[in-house]
Formats: structure tokens, sequence, C-alpha cells
């Protein structure tokens, strides 16, 4: 809908690639008349509907859902054609359910409007002919100058023009936009004129479009007597709507995109609707019971004129026609005909099962919300469902896929070591740690020149985007007074430093331990605190930033002797091309090491630039930022021109912690039968030993790897060894392996090979995409099938896309097995949509992946009770619910059915209108509620204890073909049992004992009692966890029928035709016959319920009881490997894998 | 391809700029509740359901239902039953001659006499029933054809019947009272019994025609208008009758005026529709004899003289009359009796079956579990 008024919005202007703003919405020449362009203003507008359209709006969309439009016709059959049930018996129901739905979505909708009232009309300060006027938001234009002070939500997207800083620059949180808290710094446009007013100029820039990191622009800036200057716009100079201006006092800014067209509106589309296989499964047999009643339907019609054609029978004397229907047309009676049995048996389609499925899972997502499990005091924060429609995929996850950093890993990092010039300096992190001021201790025999060393430092502190936070005024005196000491640095450990990503703190952090402290950025100047307290300053010519693809970022600095260095650091892959090839081997080796033992590795370069190397590379970034047109390309061309012939100076290991519990985790996923895959952005040996850590890979998983490494093969292709590798992989793995069974994918005993596959980003972007086109199909079949039977696979050096790619890979791969992508950061966002069930974790990179998450949890241990308790559990309740729910409206009809056989096909129903509609509404619905939101058929504990539990319900167990044809068998055994019982009692009317007969209404009252009593108490069958609820619920229903059928046959009611239950149910109570019949016939119907308990093995009695020393050994076991984490370094060695 | 979900969700999108939270994703700042309820931990009883606690079920369900079963069919098997069929459809019949003459316009009156002999001496009351078959009282259009409101006694709708009534709600453009298919089909026959005395003379037995409805039929749902005016003929004036009836309404019984107009019993009686299209209706009532001694009736030969005015030739019907005296359970139905028995039997068979199959393999499978 968004994009419909984005549309209007822009006008004819779409067909444009840019816009052109005139700051101030005046004309920026004499000579040019303004011609006021058309924007949309700025008013959002979230809400869909007004209080006219509402209704038409709201009731045509929800009868655009099928099952509700199926119902209308139901009801508008019974409204036109003469039906043998009132219209109130389904009107009813769908009157409730459209009212409730329009109640709820009317009622955020006004939360809506008021939230769009408090944006629109909120005062925002506009200056206008220079002076300031108060405006409601709603009113700013795109071009007016727009001033925001400290602590206040930018208007709409602005393009900053003075800040009252003195380095022009500005501090923004996006929290609101991303989730990222930290102070982002934005710069003014530079020359701009001090007064505002007198600022001639326009802006040229793009269209509105939703990337919130990406903007490109141009500002022409006219002077009376010069030639028009043009500065480049980027991202860090424009303000989004939403985000709130922090550390500044002031600031003014264009606005450029408003209302509907600003970013962050643009942003919320709405995420597609994802769809459980329950649902599906749903489908499935609607679709079953569709085909049964049209059946049913057809049948009866047929009968009827078969039965009618004998002579005397179709109009008796007694029984005349109205000469209405004498006159009607033959076929157009049977279509009525046919739509009259079509209303009778449509019960069997209730609307309340769409009712309960939907209370179910709204009501049922608050326990993932309300689990204190899942709170984590460090956040303050629970989990947080995002969507309820998908509770009960979270037990059949088969394939886990989860990011590493962040998410297996803690991201809180530590600067473990760091190599200079090939020489290890090992920080030893004991007690007196902090004193180790004099520089690096190399515990190793020798040391790196002192000049290499310093050079090494100051990289570390130049190179990086950290801010140092300001804290207040005082703080600054203190440092220098500090700065004076000297000798104890230890506050300014406690300095707060601010920066994307954690690996930049951790290395400024590092080099701090080592004597060389960032001070900050002033005005576009670095200080730098020396081993000897002399402030160093360096002027940041340029900041070449940081992308996932090129895994590298420099600085362009120039020092106070007018030297001009770069400094670069980044991924030993993308460094080690770029610098001297001698000075890698020294490096290559500890980078190696470090890798394997899980830190996460940087190479730090440098390079010195000469004067007219840098002004080329000056200009070259100058042309390229200011490009309108590709400009991404543009500087990354100049980046890897500038990045080249560097040398050497060192490597930096930082260590990433496991998450706490991360290994039992894994372990406990595997045992449930999950395969999860790693998809990782890092490095393979990281990641690797990321994997050992977490038990993913065992000391006995033979590693097949499928790596850029394993590819390089002088003699032949790389295409060529791949196919190769891929044979060969698969005849181990596949046909090598002994036949697995359905399901059960690995027994504890593992006395078969376990494999763990490792690929990497490269390999598998040459995999998807082939030279031959012909090899895909080949290519991937061969990669599913071998990953099908590995027990891990770890896929790294994964671009975001590529992990998404992943997924979908195996989503649609044999089976469509049920998929769950785990992540924390930006970069899983596109997993994490892709996958069936998409899980955020909290963590430290911001709130994206939270925010497009279905469920978000604080840490990574929680998955495992989400998985095997919550999702166990939803699971099983759902899946009972829905064939509950067609077994007991296929019982509830089938007698219905019967009875025309006894009726003459006339669609008489057997049972009262009132039952017809109360049955579903009232007197059977609360107990299979009750049940579906309660019921632990194992208690949490145990499914906790015994992962492999979850493999039981594995693949939709409870709602494949066998479980819906056991209930339906089921539902007609008992339906059948129900009518013929009453029918063969029923042979001799007579059944009080003062000779008086039994009516029709009788009959069906009879059948009615025993039919609610049957159902109810074959849940209570089921039922296996029996809190006061359900007692209440179950026996309340149960009393709830005996007093509703007394009363409603205790009155002679005023505003009914008929009063066919006058009595009835009392009379029936009086007649003992009526009792053992309704005691028989339950008991009956029951019978082969009680028959299949003693028959079926009994569900693994030893796993409801605790059996303390299987868990105890498994927690014992796991809890060492998160005491050390690094347990695994022992035998992570490399002989186990493939090369 | 029904099953579009219900979720109002899908539509709301995520509108975070104007709603912070809604629904169950609002995010908790504070701490979830400790609560039982919340945390899914609310005290239960958890039942196992195993052959130990089902097989002494069986065996109590087959001990309860035997003695059952065996009473209930003793019962039914001591009620006692005459059925005598008078349709006529037989040449030999007596009254065939009657079902050949016979539509229900016709004006003549046709008798027929139908002896019988008895047995088996009758205790206690004998209830005399007509049945009939192939008549489908439980047809729609029939079973809908009536107004209860006006045999109720509401004056508004005595003199409008509901629509439901059609094509019996008016006739000669005055509303038709009582209106309906139900109310003119009336069952019209007039059965009288005699006993044929050995020494050739003809006792006509007492029939009571009163007690066959429910109480509350004949006291609350069905009411005369016009309260407690009790000239029934003023009370009906404006209506007609329905086309089939001889009589009008008012005229069912006139000797008694707590059973005549819309409160008259055999008019209730047939009011009741049958469930299933062959049925019995209850029509009189034979009192035992007040001494006790002698049996209500004893074996011999009777004569039901039939005055035959109901046609049920047009759709094949057949007309019965029944006599039979009722226990506490009705009246004489073997089903419930052999249905006790069977399930009984059934029951403890199993009983004993899963027994010996649970005592010989059960403890395996449990050895089994454990080493498993």
């Amino acid at each position: 809908m968004l994009r419909r008024l984005n549309r209007l919005c822009g006008g004819d202007e779409n067909r444009v690639d840019s816009r052109t703003i005139y700051i101030g919405r005046r004309p920026c020449l004499e000579t040019e008349v303004f011609i006021p362009s058309k924007f949309c203003d700025n008013r959002i507008v979230s809400s869909k509907y007004t209080v006219w359209n509402f209704l038409p709006k709201n009731l045509f969309e929800q009868f655009r859902r099928i099952a509700n439009f199926y119902f209308l016709i139901i009801f508008l059959v019974q409204v036109i054609v003469d039906t043998p049930t009132s219209p109130v018996t389904s009107g009813l129901p769908l009157f409730f359910v459209i009212t409730v739905t329009a109640i709820k979505q009317g009622y955020e909708d006004w939360l809506r409007h008021k939230a769009d009232y408090e944006v629109n009309k909120y005062p925002v300060t506009v200056l206008e002919d220079g002076r300031s006027v108060k405006k409601e938001s709603e009113r700013i234009k795109v071009g007016d100058v727009v001033e925001v002070v400290e602590d206040e939500i930018f208007p709409c997207d602005l393009i900053l023009l003075q800040s009252s800083r003195e380095d022009d620059t500005c501090f923004v949180t996006t929290a609101s936009l991303d989730g990222e808290s930290n102070h982002k710094t934005h710069y003014t446009v530079p020359d701009t004129e001090k007064d505002l007013q007198a600022l001639s100029a326009t802006i040229e820039c793009e269209q509105p479009q939703p990337d919130l990191y990406k903007f490109v622009g141009r500002m022409h800036i006219y002077k009376a007597d010069q030639e028009p200057a043009v500065r480049s716009l980027g991202p860090e100079n424009l303000l989004l709507k939403g985000a709130t201006l922090k550390n500044t006092k002031k600031i003014n800014g264009v606005a450029v995109y408003t209302g509907m067209e600003t970013k962050m509106a643009l942003n919320y589309q709405g995420k597609s609707q994802k769809r459980s296989a329950v649902e599906k499964s749903i489908n499935a047999f609607l679709l079953v019971y569709l085909c049964i009643l049209i059946s049913k339907a057809v049948v009866c019609t047929t009968l009827k004129y078969v039965w009618q054609s004998k002579e005397g029978q179709d109009e008796p004397w007694y029984n005349q026609k109205t000469q209405k229907e004498k006159d009607t047309n033959m076929y157009l009676k049977m279509f009525t005909d046919f739509l009259s049995f079509m209303v009778l048996f449509n019960f069997i389609i209730p609307v309340s099962m769409y009712v309960t499925v939907e209370m179910q899972k709204f009501l049922g997502s608050f326990f993932i919300t309300w689990d204190k499990d899942f709170f984590d005091p460090e956040i303050q924060e629970g989990a947080l469902v995002n969507t309820s429609d998908l509770n009960e995929e979270l037990g059949q996850v088969e394939y886990v896929f989860t990011d590493k950093t962040g998410t297996l890993t803690q991201n809180n990092m530590e600067f473990i070591e760091c190599c200079i010039d090939g020489f290890q300096y090992r920080h030893r992190d004991e007690l007196d740690g902090f004193t180790v001021t004099d520089g690096p201790v190399g515990k190793l025999q020798q040391k790196a020149g002192l000049e290499k060393e310093e050079l090494f430092l100051r990289a570390l502190c130049l190179c990086h985007t950290v801010q140092v936070k300001e804290d207040g005024a005082e703080e600054t005196p203190r440092d220098q007074v500090d700065g004076v000491d000297g000798m104890f640095p230890q506050p300014e450990e406690e300095r707060c430093f601010i920066a994307s990503s954690p690996d930049e703190i951790a290395l400024v952090k590092g080099a701090m331990r080592y004597g060389f402290t960032f001070l900050g950025l002033e005005s576009k100047s670095m200080k730098i605190k020396n081993r000897q307290n002399d402030i160093e300053e360096y002027k940041l010519l340029h900041v070449l930033n940081f992308d996932p693809v090129r895994r590298r970022m420099s600085v362009i600095v120039q020092s106070k002797s007018g030297e001009t260095l770069l400094f670069c650091k980044g991924a030993d892959s993308s460094i080690f091309p770029r610098v001297k090839p001698e000075e890698v081997d020294r490096i290559q080796l500890h980078v190696e090491r470090n890798a394997t033992e899980g830190y996460r590795t940087l190479c730090v370069a440098f390079k010195q630039l000469s004067a007219e190397e840098y002004a080329v590379a000056d200009t070259g970034l100058r042309e390229a930022r200011l490009a309108l047109q590709d400009r991404e390309e543009k500087l990354m061309a100049i980046y890897n021109q500038v990045e080249t012939d560097m040398s050497l100076i060192g490597a930096t290991a930082v260590e990433d912690r496991l998450q706490e519990e991360a290994a039992e985790t894994m372990e406990a996923l595997q045992g449930a039968g999950i395969k999860v895959w790693v998809l990782t952005g890092d490095k393979m040996e990281t990641a690797k030993s990321t994997c050992y850590a977490c038990r993913l890979f065992q000391r006995g998983t033979e590693l097949l790897e499928l790596t850029v490494r394993t590819l390089e093969d002088g003699r032949i292709k790389r295409e060529d060894k791949l196919l190769e590798l891929l044979r060969d992989y698969h005849r181990r793995a596949v046909q090598d392996a002994p036949p697995v069974k359905a399901g059960v994918t690995r027994s504890w005993s593992t006395a078969n090979q376990e494999y763990g596959f490792i690929i990497d980003g490269a390999t598998l972007s040459l995999m998807m995409n082939p030279p031959r086109d012909a090899d895909a199909s080949l290519y991937r079949n061969l990669f599913l099938q071998i990953c099908q039977n590995s027990t891990a696979v770890l896929c790294c050096r994964m671009a975001p896309l590529q992990k998404a790619q992943i997924v979908k890979m195996v989503k649609n791969s044999k089976g469509s097995p049920i998929t769950l992508s785990i992540g924390d950061g930006a970069n899983d966002v596109s997993m994490i949509l892709e996958a069936h069930v998409g899980i955020g974790v909290k963590g430290k990179e911001g709130r994206q992946a939270v925010r497009n998450s279905d469920y978000a949890i604080p840490k990574l241990k929680h998955l495992k009770k989400l998985l095997l308790a919550h999702g166990h559990l939803y699971y099983v309740r759902i899946a009972h619910l829905v064939q509950y729910f067609f077994y007991k409206n296929l019982c509830f009809i089938l007698p219905q059915f019967l009875y025309q056989f006894f009726c003459g096909y006339s669609q008489q129903p057997l049972y009262d209108a009132a039952y017809l509609t109360m049955y579903n509404i009232c007197f059977t619905s609360m107990p299979i509620l009750a049940y579906s939101l309660l019921e632990q058929h194992m208690s949490i504990e145990v499914l906790l204890d015994n992962a492999t539990l979850y493999r039981e319900i594995a693949k939709n167990a409870m709602l494949r073909w066998r479980p819906f044809l056991y209930w339906t068998v089921l539902g007609i055994f008992q339906g059948l049992m129900f009518f013929f019982g009453v029918r063969f009692l029923f042979s001799n009317p007579a059944l009080q004992d003062n000779g008086q007969v039994f009516g029709n209404w009788s009959y069906g009252t009879i059948v009615f009692t025993v039919l609610v009593f049957t159902v109810t108490l074959k849940l209570a069958l089921d039922t296996r966890h029996w809190t006061w609820i359900n007692h209440f619920v179950i026996w309340g229903s149960l009393a709830f029928y005996v007093f509703f059928s007394f009363f409603w046959g205790g009155i002679i009611w005023p505003f009914l035709k008929q009063q066919r239950l006058y009595f009835v149910f009392a009379n029936m109570l009086s007649s003992v016959s009526a009792w053992l019949v309704i005691i028989i016939l339950i008991l009956l119907s029951l019978l082969p319920e009680l028959l299949l308990v003693v028959l079926r093995k009994p569900r693994g009695p030893h796993s409801r009881q605790k059996k303390p020393g299987q868990s105890n050994v498994g927690g014992s076991h796991s809890s060492q490997s998160s005491a050390r984490p690094l347990l695994m370094r022992t035998f992570s060695d490399e002989s186990n894998s493939v090369k | 391809m029904m099953a579009s979900s219900y979720n109002a969700k899908d539509e709301d999108g995520l509108h975070p700029g104007s709603v912070g939270s809604g629904g169950p994703g609002s995010v908790k700042s504070k701490k979830p509740d400790n609560t039982a309820f919340k945390q899914q931990r609310l005290p239960a009883w958890q039942p196992i359901l195993t052959a130990g606690t089902v097989l002494p079920a069986f065996f109590m369900i087959g001990l309860i239902f035997i003695p059952i079963g065996i009473g209930l069919f003793v019962t039914s098997n001591n009620i006692k039953e005459f059925e005598i069929d008078y349709t006529g459809v037989d040449m030999s019949s007596p009254c065939y001659i009657c079902a050949q003459n016979y539509s229900w316009d016709s004006t003549s009156v046709c008798t027929c006499s139908v002896p019988f002999t008895l047995d088996q001496h009758f205790d206690s009351n004998v209830f005399m029933y007509y049945g009939l078959s192939n008549f489908y009282q439980n047809h729609r259009r029939y079973v809908k054809s009536r107004d209860d409101s006006q045999l109720n006694g509401d004056k508004s709708s005595l003199l409008s019947p509901s629509k439901e009534c059609e094509p019996y709600r008016t006739s000669e453009n005055k509303p038709i009272a009582p209106c309906g298919a139900i109310a003119n089909s009336l069952f019209n026959d007039t059965l009288e019994l005699f006993y044929i005395h050995p020494n050739g003379s003809r006792i006509a037995i007492h029939l009571v025609k009163t007690g066959i409805a429910w109480w509350t039929d004949k006291h609350v749902k069905f009411r005369n208008p016009g309260g407690s005016n009790s000239n029934l003929s003023v009370v009906f004036q404006d209506t007609s009758k329905p086309v089939n009836w001889r009589k009008a309404v008012y005229e069912l019984d006139p000797a008694d005026p707590e059973n005549n107009g819309f409160i008259n019993e055999d008019f209730i009686v047939w009011m009741r529709t049958a469930a299933l299209p062959t049925f019995r209706k209850l029509y009189r009532i034979i009192q035992k004899k007040k001494d006790n001694m002698t049996p209500t009736l004893p074996p011999g030969n009777y004569s039901l003289e039939v005055t035959y005015n109901y046609p049920v030739r047009s759709f094949d019907g057949r007309k019965r009359m029944i006599l039979s005296t009722i226990s506490w359970m009705g009246g004489k139905n073997p089903f419930l009796g052999i249905a006790y028995i069977t399930v009984g039997s059934v029951c403890f068979f199993l009983g004993v079956v899963l027994l010996i199959i649970h005592h010989k393999y059960g403890n395996r499978n449990n050895s089994a579990d454990i080493t498993n």
C-alpha cells in the first residue's frame, strides 16, 4: 500500500532518475523561474482505514480470504434458498468472527492513527525568510530548512547543512531505525556558507529508495560572482527521519525526502507472510473434507431423485407441496437440493476451527514471551515473538542455519596476541597484567625492532573508525592529568569507545595495553598518545571504508612531519595479495596458527604515499565520491588501486568467546536429529575451530573440504577438480554409507563414520553458477546429497546473499525440509527472512536481525528450549487440535447424513438448530482450546533432557495421512455407532415407562448427547496433563451442555416459530432406556481408544521418568567443554581433514 | 485452499514508526512473572493409561454390563406384545374392501372387523398403539409444517398462521386451525376392541384415551385459544377445519372439554412427529382390573373393530394395531439387552486375552525397554 501511495506522491517524477531540490525553496539564479515541483508532504500515513472507508474496506479485505468467503456463500445460500437450517446457524458464528477481527483491526488502526497524529502534529522549527517559524511536522515541504535540537528526532530525511559543533559534525543514534545504539557521525556539506539565508543552492539527488545506508546526491552552490561549486553528498550527509540527534546542540538541514518517501517509511513495507507446514496440512485435510462434503451432497441429491421417482413417494397426500414448489423447474430444484444438502452438512468444515487455531496460536505464543528461562538479566529482556503463526514450526525444524559471530560466539572480542614482523607478542592476562606498560612483553626469545613495533601500534591506533565517547566536560582535564602522571594508564582502560564493530574496539584497547592510546578524533585530526606520553597528531585525510566484499579497510593520514601514510587492515586473504610476497611467509604461519586456535585474525599493512601518489588517489577518491551513478563501483576501483604494494607489518589475533552453553545447545540439536549448518563470513580455520569448540565436529568426524585451497590443482581446471571432488565425497559420504532410516538419522552409538562438510563462498558460487549451465543441477544434487549425509556443514566466507542462497537451496530440496535460521547481525537478515523460521539473537550487532525475525531470543542457548520444549509442545498441541477438530465434526455430521436415508432425503436436520450452532461454539470448543494451550504430553524437563524425543514428531509426523486416516476412521466408526445405536433403540419408540413414545427430536437429542459426551471424553482420554483448567473446562463443558439443554427445552421461547425441543431433554432423561443406550454407546465408541492404549507399546515409560544418570552424563560432559571452550584445540588437528 | 489464515497480522504489516508494539510481540522490558501458569508449571494430574490401569476397567465393564444385559433381555422378553396388520392389502383381509374403496375425501363410513387371538394373558396396564409404515412423518416439508404458537393458543397466530403451514394454511379464505400438513393428516381411524367370550358374547373393552401424551405437551405446549372460554366453537368460529378432517378441531372429543380442541391427546400424540418412517404411536390404554387377580386381557378371541378412514395404499403404507405391556425400560425391545450382553462379554473376553498377552509379552517388552 505504501508503494501505491508512493507512486501517487511521486507522480510523473518517477520517470526521472534524480530530483532537484531548491534549498529554502528559493530559485537559485535570478534568471530562472522557481517552479515548485510537487513532492509529497511530510504526512506519515501508516493507518489503513478512515472512519468512512473502514466498514467497506475492512469487510472487503476479510472476505477476500477464501475461508470467510466460503462461509459467506453458505450463509447467502441459506438466506436465499429454502434450506433445512436457519441462516442464523452459520451467520452467527461468521458474524462473530468478522466482528472480532474487525474490532481488533480497527483498534490497531486507531492506535496507528493516534501515533500518526502525534508524529504529524509534532512541532518543528523551520527557517523561513531568516525567521524561524514553528510548524507542525506534516507541513514540512521538500526544500525547507529545518532546525533540530539535541535529543530530538529528525522529522524527515535531511541533508545536514550546519551544525552547532565546531568540527561541522553531528552525532546521531539510529536505534529506532536499525537498533544500533552507537553514535554515528554525520558531516555537514563542506564549504557551505554559515548564513543559511544567503545560501543559494540546489541539491540533486536520487529518487527515494529504501536502503538506509545508500544515498547519492550532489549539491550545487551558486555564488553571485562565481561558477557554481559542486559538492558530493553521501549517506554521511543524510540525517534519516526517525534517528535522534545526540551530543550536538542544534543542527540545520534541508529536507530532501518527506513523509512517505523517507527511508524509514519506505522500509516498513511489511514482511512476506510465512506459512507453516501445519497450515498446509490443514489445507490438504480441508480438501479431503470438502470432497467428503460434496460427495455426501451429491449422493443424497441423487438418491433423493431416485427415491422420488417411485410412485407416491414424492408427494403423498399427507404432504403436499406448495404451489411454488410445484412450479419450480426440475433442474433448478435439483440444484437447490444440492445446495441444501451442502448447507446441511457444511458444519463438517467449521468456522470455529479457524478461530480456535488462531486463538491457540495467539495465546500460545504468550508462553514464549512469559518464559523466564528466556530472560537475560544482562540486557533485561526476554524472548520476543514477532509472529505467532509459526509456533508449531519450531517443533518441525530439520535444518538449523546458524551464524557464527555473535550467535555461536559472544562477539565479545578480546585482544589475545599480535605478531609483529614475524615475532609473536602475547599479552599475559595475569593479575598484574595491566602493569605491563613498557611495551610488548616478548615472552618469546626475540623482539621485532622497536621501530616496527611502534609502527604497528600506531597502525592499530589509527586504522579504525572508533569514537571516544564524551561523557562530559570534566572528562578532558582528567585525561590530561593522567597524561601527566603517565605511568598509570589504568583510568584510560575505562575509556569508553564506540564503534560499529567490536573487533576495532578490541584492537584499540589492545594497542592501549601496549602503550599507544587513541585519544579521539577532533576536526579531522586523530590524536594518539605514544609510549613516551607524547601526543601525536595525525590529519585524517581519507577513510577507505570497510565492506564485507573487500574485507579490509584503510585510512590515509598525514603525520606532523608531512608524511602521508596509508594504513590498511583486513583479512589475510585480502591483504596478502597486496603486499610484498616475501613478507607474507613470516606472518602467514602465525596467522594460520592463530586461526586454527579459533581466533579472529587481521593483518595490518602500511604504505607510504608520495605526494604524487597521494594527489592521484585524492582526486580519484573525490571524483568517485561525486559520481552520481555507479558510485560504489567507482569507489571500489579507486580503493583497489590505492591499496596496493603495501608492506605487511603484522597481524593481530582477537578471541571471540563461545556463547554460554553453545556446545550443549548444538549437541542437543544434533541429538534431536536436526542438522546444523554454520554459515559465516569468517575464514575457514577460525570457523572450523569454532565448530570443534561447539562439538559440531567431533574428533572422529571426517572432514570433507571443498574450498579454494582444495580446488587448487595445477593440472586441471577448477571446475573439473570441483566435479571430481564432489564425486569423490559423494561416493564416500553417500554411497558407501549404510542406508539410513528416514527420520532417525544417527544413533548415539556412532558405529558408522561421521562426516563434516566444509565449503567456502568462492567454491559455492562456482558451484551455483558453473561455466556450463547443464552442470548446475548435477553439482547441486551432489552437493545436497553430501550435505544431507554429513552431520554438520560449515560454510565459510559467505556473503549475506549466499547465506540466503544456501537456505533457499536446502528449503527447496527434496522433501522440502523445515529450515531455521538464527543470527544476530544485519548480514543474517537475508537468511532469517529466507528460512521457514527466522530467529534473531538480541546480540551486539544492532537490532536488524531481531526486527526481521519471527522470534527473538537473547542468547543462543535459549534455542534448545525454544525448539525441544516449546516447539515440540506447540506442534503436538496444534496437530492434535487440528485432527480433533476434523474428527469431531465428522462424527457430528455423519449421523445427520445417515438420517437422510430415513427421512426421504428431505434434508431434515437430525439435531435442533440450537445444537447445530452451539456444538462447535460452546459445547466442544473450550476443552480442546484448553488442551491445545496447556497440554504437556511429556514434561518440559523430560523433553529437554531427551533430545531424541524431538525426532518422534519430525516430518510432520502427527499430521500425515496415516494419523489423519486413523482419526477419520475413528470419526466414521463413532458416527455410525451413534446413529445406528439409537436407530435400533427406536425400532420401538415406546421408551418411557408410561408407554408414551419419542419423536424425531428425541432421537436427535439422544444422538447429540452421546456425541457431546463421547468427543469430550475422547479428549479427556488424550489429555496427559490435567491442570485445574482442564478439569474445569472439560467437566464444565459437559455440565454446561446438560444445563443448556434443560434450559433450552424448559421454556416456550416466544421468538421461536417451533418449540421443537420443549421438554425433550427432560423426557429423555426420564427414560431408563435412553440412559442405558447413552452409556453403552459412549463406552462402545471409546472402546477402540482404550484397546489401543493397551496394545500400543507404552510410549517410553523410561523416558518419562528422569534418568538422572543419563542426563548427568551429558551435563558433565558438556559443562567441561563450556568451562574450557578451547579444549577442542588439542584435537583440532588438521590430519582429520581431507586434502 | 480455504485455510487462508484468519490471522489479522498478515495485513497489519509492521509499522513501528507509529505503533510501538502490539500483540504478543510487545517487548517486555521487565522480567516475566514467575507464576506457575505463565511458566507452564501448573500443578497437574498426569494419568498414564497403561495396560495395568485399563485391564481392570475391561473386567469391570464386563462384570457390570453382562448382568445388566441379562436383566434387560429378560425384562424385554417378559413384555408381551401382540401386533396385527389391518391395512387390508390381501384379498383375504377383512379390511380389503375398505382399503380398496377408500380415498381420504370420501364421505361414506367404512368399517371392518379384524378377529385375532391372544395366546397369553396380558397383565397390568396394556397399551394400545397404532403403527404406520412407510409414512414419512420425518420428512422436512412435513416436520416444519406446523405453527406451534397457534397450537399454544396464540390468538393472532390462530387467525394468521405461519407461512410454514403452506399449502395447508388457509381454506376458503379462512385460516386453518390447526394449520399445517401434520395436523391435516391426523390419524383418524377409530379402533375398538372386543373380547369374544367363549360363550359368544362380545364384551367391549374399555379404552382410556387420556394419559397418552406427554404431560408437558398437554398442559403447557398445547393450549386452546380463548383461555377460559369453554365454548370452543365460538373461539374457532373464524377458522376453517383442516381440509382432510371430517370434523372441526373443537369436535374432536366433545364429551370431555379437557380433551378437546388443541389439547386433544390423540391430536397431541400425532403432532409429535416420529423419528423413522415406520413408527408406532400410543392410542389407548387398557387399565388393569381393580381386583388385580384377573388379567387385563385374558387369552382368547378378540375382535378389532376399525372405522377405516385413513388411506395408506397410495404410498404403499401399512397400518398396524399393537397391544403391549410396558416395563420400566418401556416397550419390548431386545436390542438393549443384547447390546449390553455383547459389549459386556466382548470386554470380558478382551480383558482375558489382553491379560494373557500382557503377561506373556509385557515383561519382555519392559526388559527390552530397559536395555534399550
